[in-house]
């Protein structure tokens, strides 16, 4: 089954540059793919430890390559979003001027690579399904991107291949400090190991600046909204939404149960870039003039409350931190879904020229809406769920009146995030919905057809969903967690 | 009352999530079909009111509890409702209002081109009210919270189109988010030393956190900054005047009778640990006085009848935040209780006159309105007398029972809640001499015409309840009434009161225009010029400063770091030379994949 989900995006991709329609192509396998998802996540048992629907086949015996996939509840939970958005990217992709057949191959190879690097149960192929899914990241920018694209691709490039080169190194040397007899490219084999207390420190920090510039962790943030706003918008999503959240599924699966002792001696350091994501890219955020920058930014904002849950080191705020992820692919998906259709309505995205949008395209107004406020953690939808349990995950380890640690402070500092991004968010809002146009728009924007309101909406009842019965989903992850703090 | 058997019932289900279920169909089908989705929200709310009479008369009802999030040991919210007393008079009040406002509504909408989503957000708002009024844990709460706040933010904002709706829309927002942003540190700190958000449940375990005085101090007063925020207390009460700019029925609904008194609520729910708190009770006594001063003095210098109503409501939230900081719940509750009724007739009928005058809502372009709408002066007659506090009326009762408990506590206080009867007495004089009395000043107001019959028929009930709500063989069957005092406070209260309406009768009968100028009333102290300097000077400058320094240090610096430093891609780049993004692409993945074969094969 995995396989299936796995290998029909890559197959359809492969199928569109031999030559077969495009689109129809590209929207059969995602929904084949998301439908196979949906049957494994139904038939997942949230009572059974460790992972399920496990499928092998061994590649090398000498070199200890073995293709092996497999899910718990993380791997489950970042597949059924990596389907989502793919679903909904490849809907919103609308007419490609030119070499239409690539671009929807590139968005299958990203969702595949993705869905493949999640349901990796092998440390090989869950690193080289990620590079798979980064270079049609760096072809869509620079062939399809708007405005300086090429100097976006040339930095989101550089950025990118040197996190995963340097990611790289930190995987080797992890891979190295585990004791012999546990050595192994089997996720099951090395999650159980044991690394000496004294070894971890060095592969921490290279691992931190591997994936925190996968993930945009300050400063290695900057690739971030420069690439966002030069993306199209079905790439954006599917970056934003799903890629990067490979980064933090690593750091979720292999730093958190490996390096527990370099976590702690270095948690501070974590607390502060974490901070900086927050406060400091919060105002940053407040200070943009465009809506596809202010979207590229505080998407790396947010990447910040999910690290605050990561730093939180207890399964609390560890599930609130993998249910984030989920619940800020969907809302970043749909806002950049949306200012995708803007930018093609519209002469520009800059806030001074645009203006009373709602009044011309309220379904386009509405789903923004939604996913603002998603966005901004509402409750009600998944991303207020996953938020309370962060701060809850964060600040309630090691309660004492008298004096609070700086995880504690870190919480209470972070928890003005809220604060922040209420006020950029419904300032854009304000700005582009609301009030009257600044200048006419000619021709007169059109609202969203009618086709495309089935994929905005499939990401508005999902996060919905999950937003009132949250339960379904931190029952499957949590075991996992559970299972980090029970060794 | 003994809860001998708690019968488990769906009504309380049934009465929250019936609003809910007309909002998302609003939304997801009858757009198009006004009258329908009118007609569906009207419906639900009722269906809402009849559950919760029937809620009401049932004393041992309980219901289901529903898991939200549950992690054994480390944390448990449930979606689970308290049906106290407290919690199925507030339900009465909240459906019951409501209802009135919806059938209102019908008419002072009734050709509005965006009537379906302004009920979508009316029957969301029921929902989002009813849920904070039956949260049995601080989480649960806090959820229906934020959902009133987007609620009143959609519902605000429904003339979006118009700057001062949209800007008022956001600032409503931003502001309650502020006094939710202590509110939630509040909750994460009590939940921090009880280990429970559930309120049942916090009960036993209070000593962890009374044990510790400044610490229960601190946990108050940031829950209190919560009720500060949407019960618009000083000093983020700037948002509440501005919340005008909605259509007059939600002005009427949320904006006076309900939403805003969740604060209250909230308190009067938490009291056993606001109570416990002697320090936190003074700071929050004092804020409840100085928002009734504050807003009693400005609304003698508006000339805007909602604002001035507005202003008025800020005066009575503060007498109910000013009996809770004197310990009393009751009080508040009664206070509360009165205030809903009479100040939604206050506004419904204003919304009355503003119609019948072309929604004209300057006071000095009105006058003479008694003899035009009669049926709305004299219901506005019975909200006015209602609301100075002149017996029979509800508010006398209700006002008095603060002030008796002010005088008893704390001296200073009384002095100023009597200033502020005063007050009250005189602006709201002013504002019935000027629209009632005396002759037409334009036109519009010459040839005004008395409002349709919905929305003639919720005043005159509205009006009932003003009148007879303060009686104790009333008013006791739904709230425990506080203990009634012989003192002076009433005979003060009264002089007080007769001498606002002498002065706003001698002041203002006859005349054209305001023979005040208090520069600093009519600018509301300047509350909005000095946020908006502060705003710049803070958050925008340091917004401006983190801008640059990402634009400039980081982004620049980290560029050239990385491009002249990494030996391997300046090597690669001067290698290739390709220029061709897809080659490189390609290279770039077979470079991985060598590498990995050498660092661990080999």
């Amino acid at each position: 089954m995995l396989l299936l989900i796995t290998l029909v995006p890559l197959l359809a991709a492969l199928l569109i540059i031999v030559g077969l329609p495009a689109r129809v192509t590209a929207l059969t396998g995602a929904i084949i793919s998301f439908a196979a998802t949906l049957l494994v996540y139904l038939g997942f048992n949230s009572a059974r430890p460790g992972y399920q629907f496990v499928s092998e086949l061994p590649v090398s015996a000498d070199l200890h390559l073995n293709f092996a996939l497999g899910v718990d509840g993380l791997s489950l939970t970042m597949i059924l979003l990596a389907n989502i958005v793919l679903l909904a990217a490849i809907w919103f992709t609308g007419e490609i001027d030119r070499h239409e057949n690539s671009f929807y191959a590139s968005l299958l190879l990203i969702g595949g690579g993705a869905i493949g690097a999640f349901a990796s149960l092998d440390l090989f192929f869950f690193y080289a399904f990620h590079e798979l899914a980064l270079i049609p990241t760096f072809l869509l920018i620079g062939i399809w991107g708007y405005g300086n694209r090429r100097t976006a691709a040339w930095k989101v490039t550089i950025y990118l291949a040197l996190g995963s080169f340097i990611l790289l190194i930190g995987l080797i040397m992890l891979y190295r400090a585990v004791p012999v007899e546990a050595r192994s490219f089997d996720l099951r084999v090395l999650q159980s190991a044991k690394i000496p207390a004294a070894a971890q420190s060095p592969i921490y920090l290279v691992l931190l600046l591997g994936f925190g510039t996968l993930i945009s962790l300050v400063p290695f943030h900057t690739w971030a909204p420069e690439a966002y706003a030069s993306a199209p918008a079905p790439a954006a999503m599917l970056h934003a939404g799903v890629l990067k959240k490979f980064g933090l599924y690593g750091w979720l699966r292999l730093a958190v149960p490996l390096l527990p002792d370099a976590a702690q001696r270095w948690s501070n350091l974590l607390l502060l870039l974490l901070l900086a994501n927050i406060i400091y890219v919060g105002l940053v955020t407040i200070a943009q003039r465009r809506l596809d920058w202010m979207l590229g930014y505080s998407s790396v904002m947010h990447i910040g409350y999910i690290f605050l849950g990561i730093a939180s080191a207890n399964a609390l705020g560890l599930t609130g931190a993998a249910l984030l992820m989920f619940a800020h692919g969907l809302s970043i998906a749909l806002l950049f879904a949306i200012t995708g259709e803007v930018r093609k309505r519209a002469p520009s995205l800059d806030f001074d020229a645009l203006g009373g949008l709602a009044n011309r395209m309220p379904i386009a107004a509405f789903l923004f809406g939604l996913g603002a406020f998603a966005a901004i953690g509402l409750p009600g939808f998944a991303n207020f769920s996953a938020e309370i349990m962060v701060f809850f995950g964060a600040f309630r380890p090691g309660f004492d009146f008298q004096h609070f640690h700086f995880l504690q402070w870190a919480t209470l500092l972070a928890l003005w995030g809220v604060v922040i991004s209420a006020v950029y968010m419904l300032r854009a809002y304000r700005r582009i919905f609301f009030g009257r146009p600044t200048e006419e728009i000619e021709p007169p924007p059109t609202d969203l057809g009618l086709s495309l309101r089935f994929p905005a909406a499939l990401l508005v009842a999902v996060s919905l969903f999950f937003g009132m019965f949250p339960q379904g989903l931190i029952e499957k992850i949590s075991p996992a967690f559970r299972a980090y703090f029970q060794r | 009352m003994i809860n001998a058997v708690v019968v488990n019932s769906a009504l309380p289900w049934v009465a929250l999530l019936v609003p809910l279920i007309a909002s998302a169909l609003i939304v997801l089908f009858t757009q198009r079909a006004r009258d329908l989705s009118a007609l569906l929200s009207v419906a639900a709310v009722l269906v809402s009111f009849v559950c919760s009479c029937l809620i009401f008369g049932r004393a041992n009802i309980g219901a289901a509890e529903i898991p939200w999030i549950n992690l054994p040991g480390l944390l448990r919210v449930p979606l689970g409702f308290v049906l106290d007393q407290l919690s199925r008079t507030m339900m009465l009040v909240v459906t019951g209002v409501g209802a009135l406002i919806h059938i209102y509504s019908l008419g002072y909408m009734r050709d509005e081109a965006g009537k379906s989503r302004y009920f979508a957000a009316l029957s969301l708002f029921i929902f989002s009210m009813l849920g904070i009024v039956l949260a049995n844990n601080f989480v649960m709460m806090f959820i229906f919270w934020e959902l009133v706040g987007v609620s009143s933010y959609l519902l605000i904002g429904h003339w979006f189109d118009r700057a001062a709706a949209a800007d008022a829309a956001k600032k409503a927002f931003i502001t309650n988010r502020l006094g939710d942003f202590g509110f939630m540190l509040g909750i994460l700190m009590v939940w921090g030393a009880t280990g429970t958000v559930v309120f049942g449940e916090m009960l036993p375990r209070l000593g962890q956190i009374t044990a510790n005085p400044s610490f229960l101090t601190i946990c108050v007063l940031l829950i209190f900054c919560g009720a500060v925020g949407k019960s618009a207390q000083f000093p983020l009460h700037v948002w509440l005047p501005d919340a005008m700019e909605g259509p007059t029925p939600v002005s009427a609904l949320i904006h006076a009778a309900t939403m805003v008194a969740a604060g209250v609520y909230m308190l009067v729910r938490v009291g056993f640990l606001v109570q416990a708190s002697p320090a936190a009770l003074h700071v929050i006594a004092w804020v409840g006085t100085i928002t009734a001063v504050m807003a009693g003095l400005i609304a003698t210098q508006q000339n805007d009848i909602k604002r001035i109503l507005a202003y008025s409501t800020l005066s009575q939230l503060g007498y109910m935040i000013m009996a809770v900081g004197l310990a009393s719940g009751e009080a508040a509750m009664f206070h509360l209780f009165t205030h809903a009724f009479f100040k939604a007739l206050l506004f419904l009928a204003a919304g009355s006159v503003i119609l019948a005058v072309h929604h004209e809502q300057d006071i000095w372009k009105m006058g003479g309105q008694g003899r035009n709408v009669f049926l709305t002066f004299v219901t506005f007659a019975c909200g006015t007398l209602a609301l100075i506090g002149c017996p029979p009326f509800a508010g006398y009762f209700s006002k008095d029972a603060i002030l008796a408990l002010a005088l008893q506590r704390d001296p200073l206080i009384f002095a100023f809640a009597l200033f502020t009867a005063f007050l009250t007495a005189f602006y709201m004089v002013r504002l019935f001499v000027v629209v009632f009395l005396g002759k037409p000043r334009t036109p519009e107001a010459l040839n005004s015409r008395e409002s349709p019959t919905s929305m003639l028929l919720p005043l005159v009930i509205l009006s009932l309840l003003a009148l007879i709500a303060g009686f104790t063989f009333f008013a006791r069957h739904f709230l425990p009434l506080p203990d009634e005092t012989h003192s002076i406070a009433p005979i003060l209260a009264l002089g007080a009161m007769l001498i606002g309406v002498a002065l706003g009768v001698f002041l203002y009968r006859g005349r054209n225009e305001d023979p005040l100028n208090l520069t600093a009333l009519r600018h509301r102290f300047y509350f909005d010029e000095f946020y908006g300097w502060l705003i710049e000077h803070t958050q925008e400058f340091l917004a401006r400063v983190a801008a640059f320094i990402d634009r400039w240090l980081i982004d620049a610096g980290a560029v050239r770091g990385a491009s002249g430093a990494t030996w391997s891609f300046g090597a690669m780049l001067r290698l290739l030379q390709v220029g061709n993004l897809q080659a490189y692409a390609f290279l770039f993945g077979l470079g991985i994949i060598w590498v990995i074969y050498f660092a661990l094969f080999r």
